[in-house]
């Protein structure tokens, strides 16, 4: 008996000192300052027959979602490299995904893409090799969430608002103002949904610079203890109102069209989605502004497909597949050419394209860290690791 | 060829062992106890708040987070409460089901609901879910629309509709080895105990179900443990309801070694409940 133990022990042991020595080898450690050092690519090769994309949904469309709606097809057919895309539901799915080193390329957000510079899970991007990088609006380009000292880190997308989603048949009067979803009394109590990710709490926040201005909250990702915990109290005092948190836009989509929800955070595309299907509902970016997104094509540091990557980006960046991708998913494209090219001719006036005036109340996602975002140096905010521990008490709670 | 490799191996008992064993020993040592250990190591790291990369560097973080934060304790007793109502609920309806199949049907429809028994298992699980997530829909659901003219409301997503849900999809693993413990229970015990007697539910209370015991503590560590590490079901279902699972789930892409200590928390549950049982000896019997 005794034997028997000593050798499952000692099996076990060994086992355990294998994966460690394979943890220690495998791995590259940050350092905490600076971006640690990836090289650009310097010349377009041939391309390598398939690029791996993480993206958010609607960004990729082959057709099969809907047969008009197709810029993956005839880049294959012309550079000869199959596209496979793999949907991210948060900017957090889309970092833990580019840190497997499985794919190629992907759309981040600005809460994602300085993690992922940071984490040197990205490569700089020569933009030499991307000739549509020329026709993008120059206030896109080298902007804090796309590049750091100078160089450029990714090829702008696009950028939009998240908004208000309301069905226009049951939600009466229309919501002007995100008081209709943190409104303790609300008559829509279960039907009101909320986006399931720790970058809601500046949603929150957003709403609080406008009903506590003596929080004195200037910037929803740069918030101290105090600010944060009002945020937290305000989403708590909202969860009984919500029926579903949603994080894969296909169920969001399929309640707003049941009636589960009828109030709550979205997305445009998921409006467009829902009244394609005959839902009753609309979207609005309230009075008190919104979090939004502006969304960079980045190249990941371990790309297996280099050529084909760099080749989506020129794709995708191009003003007819932007076009294209800005109109499907409702957003504003980068391409200042894409404008010229869209089904309806008012797409960029819609949404402000080159407006902006229209951009100050919008928020696009960054990530918190504890030197305040705001450029405070008296206090220090809260770090976008106790925004993730924060959420995960209150969605468990 | 394949007759002197044969008669070769005859002779060496040793070289004969490891060539039979060598595979699934390497698949027991790496695959499974290298997971577990994998899981155990990890949970003592921590990560880089800003870019959230792993670090491989001890630390007891994590554990005092999960202890100190009391949504954390009402998670795991949620999960536990979900589970043990399941595996109830299952056993209920399996005991009756299961006695039905084996002591009184024909042989022939015997097979036949054997069978049926099975059926639900040839469809996809998930495919399955969004079928009662369809059913339990509030207000416009087929549960709705069924039973709301007498009354019955739909309890719409949350607790109930995953206790629902996993006894649903859970319930052919508890008939199944009842069914089996039934088949080999003799009949003349149940005549004999009659014969003496015994009322119906007297009979069951003490020859049915003490022979039965192991089926169903058998049947109970797969409702049981299917449940505690459930987390789809609740995600589809399950309105803002979180299982321990989803936990899991929401942490492993932002903070993988915070999941792994939340992941070690079934695996504890399960390991204590496997011990339990063996106290009990139906293991031994099974």
């Amino acid at each position: 008996m005794h034997k028997k133990r000593l050798v499952s022990l000692i099996a076990v042991a060994s086992v355990a000192a294998l994966i460690l020595a394979g943890c220690s080898s495998g791995s590259d450690s940050a350092s905490d300052s600076g971006v640690p050092k990836v090289d650009m690519m310097k010349e377009l090769g041939a391309g390598e027959g398939q690029v791996n994309i993480v993206a958010w949904a609607g960004y990729v469309e082959n057709g099969s979602t809907d047969p008009n709606v197709d810029w993956v097809t005839g880049f294959e057919k012309e550079t000869g490299c199959k596209v496979n895309v793999k949907n991210g539901a948060t900017s957090d799915d889309m970092v833990a995904l580019m840190k497997t080193g499985e794919y190629d390329v992907v759309s981040a957000s600005g809460d994602a893409s300085l993690r992922l510079i940071y984490g040197g899970d990205v490569a700089p991007v020569n933009t030499d090799l991307i000739p549509n990088y020329a026709d993008i609006f120059e206030n896109l380009k080298m902007q804090q969430w796309n590049s750091v000292d100078g160089v450029a880190y990714g090829i702008p997308h696009g950028r939009g608002a998240n908004l208000l989603a309301y069905r226009t048949d049951i939600v009466k009067p229309a919501p002007t103002s995100w008081a209709s979803v943190f409104d303790v009394n609300s008559p829509y109590k279960g039907k009101i949904t909320a986006y399931d990710s720790p970058i809601y709490i500046a949603d929150a926040a957003l709403y609080l610079m406008e009903t506590k201005p003596e929080l004195g909250i200037k910037y929803p990702y740069a918030l101290d203890q105090t600010q944060f915990d009002a945020a937290i109290e305000v989403l708590k005092a909202q969860k009984p109102l919500i029926g579903e948190y949603w994080g894969d836009y296909l169920k969001h989509v399929a309640s707003l069209k049941s009636g589960g929800t009828v109030l709550g955070t979205t997305w445009q595309v998921n409006i467009n989605l829902a009244k394609g299907e005959g839902t009753k509902v609309e979207g609005i970016k309230p009075s008190e502004g919104s979090t939004g997104w502006s969304d960079t094509w980045m190249v990941s540091s371990k790309a297996k497909n280099p050529n084909c990557a760099y080749m989506w980006m020129n794709h995708i960046a191009s003003p007819a597949a932007n076009a294209g991708v800005a109109e499907w998913f409702g957003e504003a494209p980068s391409n200042a050419k894409s404008c010229d090219l869209t089904a309806d001719k008012n797409h960029c006036a819609t949404f402000h394209a080159a407006d902006d005036a229209y951009w100050e109340d919008v928020y696009y996602w960054n990530t918190a860290t504890e030197a305040c975002l705001d450029g405070r140096t008296d206090v220090k905010c809260v770090p976008y690791a106790e925004w993730v521990k924060a959420w995960s008490s209150l969605r468990n709670s | 060829m394949l007759i002197s490799l044969s008669n070769y191996l005859h002779k060496r008992d040793r070289l004969r062992l490891v060539a039979l064993l060598t595979t699934p020993v390497l698949w027991l040592v790496v695959a499974y106890l290298g997971a577990l250990a994998m899981l155990l190591v990890t949970a003592f790291f921590t990560i880089d708040s800003f870019t959230g990369n792993v670090i491989q560097q001890f630390n007891l973080g994590n554990f005092q987070d999960m202890l100190t934060d009391a949504a954390y304790k009402n998670v795991v007793l949620r999960t536990l409460g979900i589970a043990i109502s399941v595996t109830l609920i299952c056993s209920v309806l399996a005991i009756p089901m299961a006695f039905y199949m084996a002591k009184i049907a024909r042989p022939r429809s015997q097979k036949i609901l054997v069978a049926l028994v099975l059926t639900p298992l040839w469809a996809s699980y998930l495919v399955k879910i969004y079928a009662w997530r369809t059913m339990l829909e509030p207000g416009n659901g087929v549960l709705d629309w069924l039973l709301g003219p007498i009354g019955i409301h739909s309890p719409g997503f949350g607790g109930p509709a995953i206790i629902i849900g996993l006894s649903y999809l859970w319930l052919p693993y508890m008939i199944l080895p009842i069914y089996a413990g039934l088949e080999r229970l003799p009949n003349n015990l149940l005549d004999a105990s009659g014969d003496l007697g015994a009322h119906n539910f007297y009979t069951f209370r003490k020859v049915i179900l003490p022979l039965i015991f192991p089926s169903l503590v058998a049947g109970s560590m797969f409702t049981f443990s299917l449940s505690l590490g459930d987390y789809i079901t609740a995600q589809i279902i399950g309105g803002k309801l979180q299982m321990l699972g989803n936990v899991v789930y929401q942490n492993f892409s932002i903070n993988l070694p915070f999941a792994a200590t939340i992941a070690m928390i079934p695996v504890s549950i399960m390991a204590l409940y496997l011990y339990l049982v063996r106290r009990t000896g139906a293991l031994a019997s099974m």
